[in-house]
């Protein structure tokens, strides 16, 4: 097995991580780091549960190769609660009651977080089209939508 | 099959540091390395099985490959690096290629769009690939490294068979062109999935027509095809009847009976052949008509 090292800054802190090459950002947050906020659903980029911020931006972790993130700024759940104190959107999404299982809110708070980063104001339809590469298992999507709605709103 | 786990089957990432150590490292090691840009389609093949590679060679960052500009003259010029959602918020390319905008943002979600690629859609040849056809009626000519050097190849001759190209042991595409739009054009790209956002297509018709006088008609169109053959096509009939009768909602639907008979579908998980015939028909017409009521106002 071929290994990288790997020099990358995950939720504010800076980490050196020796990956195997073939080892995805998924398995490296959750096997290296012990980040098992970011979840394995699909493997297949389809359900959105491993979305993390990859220099700014969402991608499905398990399409990531580790090798490829020397230099990466990566932000997953767990980085969207600063000092303890919830984000909004966080907050909102308990408020609603957007949580039932609760498998796929990390990635849906990641992509809404970045929906909300590029557009402070999305309509209803900018925010399904957002979160269709998130599935809810639970299919509670209404709730979901209302509390990114009025996250935005605040 | 079904692969539940996360993990990749083992394999080497590879950096190399030009497009030509590129190129020499996949001709070496043929049918066992893959160049990988955004690797969306490769990661499910691997993950599944139907793909087995040794070595994944990351091109993105290499000469040109992140290259995204437009010249009034050249036309757009996209690198094999450059992602979906790169390309759909580029003012440039929202303002001249309007279509390609609305064909590349139905392509699967917003983050898998942050790392699919248009060159990668077209490399992998499927027939379903969503920013294929409206690439090609806009005559996408792809730009080609190999270890003999350079060469260029319209799109429309770049297809051989579902997941089969003209490239060669070695060969590199390293961006796409598409040349300046066609005075007053109007394209659209309808997609048929099984739901309203993000599947692969059941059926998928792009079109673009603009004035023209070479054309009795006085409008000439451009009509591909996708998940309806082999390859990506486009619908020549239903093009040379548009160019030829005065352009009435009649015309428009012999042309779409036209581009249904033009199509060989086969029949799979997300629609049976004869439905995807109809729907080709309907869908052709439904874009005909909208180009038109857009041209001729």
């Amino acid at each position: 097995m071929t290994y990288s090292r790997i020099t990358l800054t995950v939720n504010d802190l800076v980490e050196t991580v020796d990956v195997p090459q073939h080892m995805t950002l998924l398995q490296m947050l959750r096997e290296k780091l012990s980040l098992t906020g970011t979840k394995n659903g699909c493997s297949a980029g389809e359900c959105g549960a491993c979305t993390v911020l990859m220099n700014d931006e969402p991608v499905n972790s398990c399409m990531v190769l580790a090798a490829e993130c020397d230099g990466a700024t990566i932000v997953t759940v767990e980085g969207l609660a600063k000092l303890g104190k919830l984000s909004k959107l966080q907050e909102t999404i308990i408020k609603t009651g957007g949580v039932q299982c609760g498998f796929c809110t990390p990635g849906m708070l990641i992509s809404a977080t970045a929906l909300l980063k590029r557009n402070a104001n999305p309509t209803e339809t900018e925010i399904r089209e957002a979160l269709v590469g998130n599935l809810c298992r639970c299919t509670g999507y209404y709730r979901i939508v209302e509390a990114v709605k009025e996250s935005a709103a605040h | 099959m079904i692969n539940p786990h996360p993990g990749l089957p083992e394999l080497e990432y590879v950096k190399p540091a030009s497009l030509s150590e590129a190129c020499a490292f996949l001709a070496e090691h043929d049918g066992k390395a893959k160049p990988f840009a955004g690797g969306t389609d490769s990661f499910v093949r691997l993950r599944d099985g139907v793909l087995k590679l040794d070595y994944l060679v990351d091109i993105k960052g290499l000469e040109g490959t992140k290259e995204l500009s437009f010249d009034s003259k050249k036309g757009l010029t996209i690198g094999a690096a450059v992602t979906m959602n790169q390309v759909a918020k580029h003012p440039d390319v929202i303002q001249h290629y309007p279509n390609l905008v609305q064909a590349a943002n139905t392509v699967a979600s917003y983050q898998l769009r942050n790392r699919a690629t248009i060159i990668g859609n077209i490399c992998n040849a499927s027939p379903a690939g969503d920013t294929i056809g409206t690439c090609m009626i806009l005559d996408g000519v792809l730009n080609i490294k190999g270890t003999e050097g350079e060469r260029t190849i319209p799109l429309n001759a770049f297809f051989l068979a579902p997941g089969r190209t003209v490239l060669k042991a070695g060969e590199v595409v390293t961006s796409i062109t598409l040349p300046p739009p066609p005075a007053g054009m109007v394209g659209v790209y309808k997609k048929l999935g099984r739901n309203q956002m993000s599947d692969l297509s059941i059926v998928g018709v792009a079109v673009l027509g603009y004035p023209s006088a070479k054309s009795p008609s006085g409008y000439a169109f451009r009509i591909a095809l996708a998940s309806v053959a082999p390859v990506p096509m486009e619908a020549l009939k239903a093009e040379a009847i548009l160019s030829e009768k005065k352009i009435t909602a009649e015309t428009i639907a012999d042309a779409a009976v036209a581009a249904m008979d033009a199509v060989t579908p086969i029949d799979d998980v997300r629609g049976s052949a004869r439905y995807r015939k109809l729907m080709v028909r309907n869908l052709t017409r439904e874009a005909l008509t909208e180009v038109w009521a857009k041209l001729s106002n």
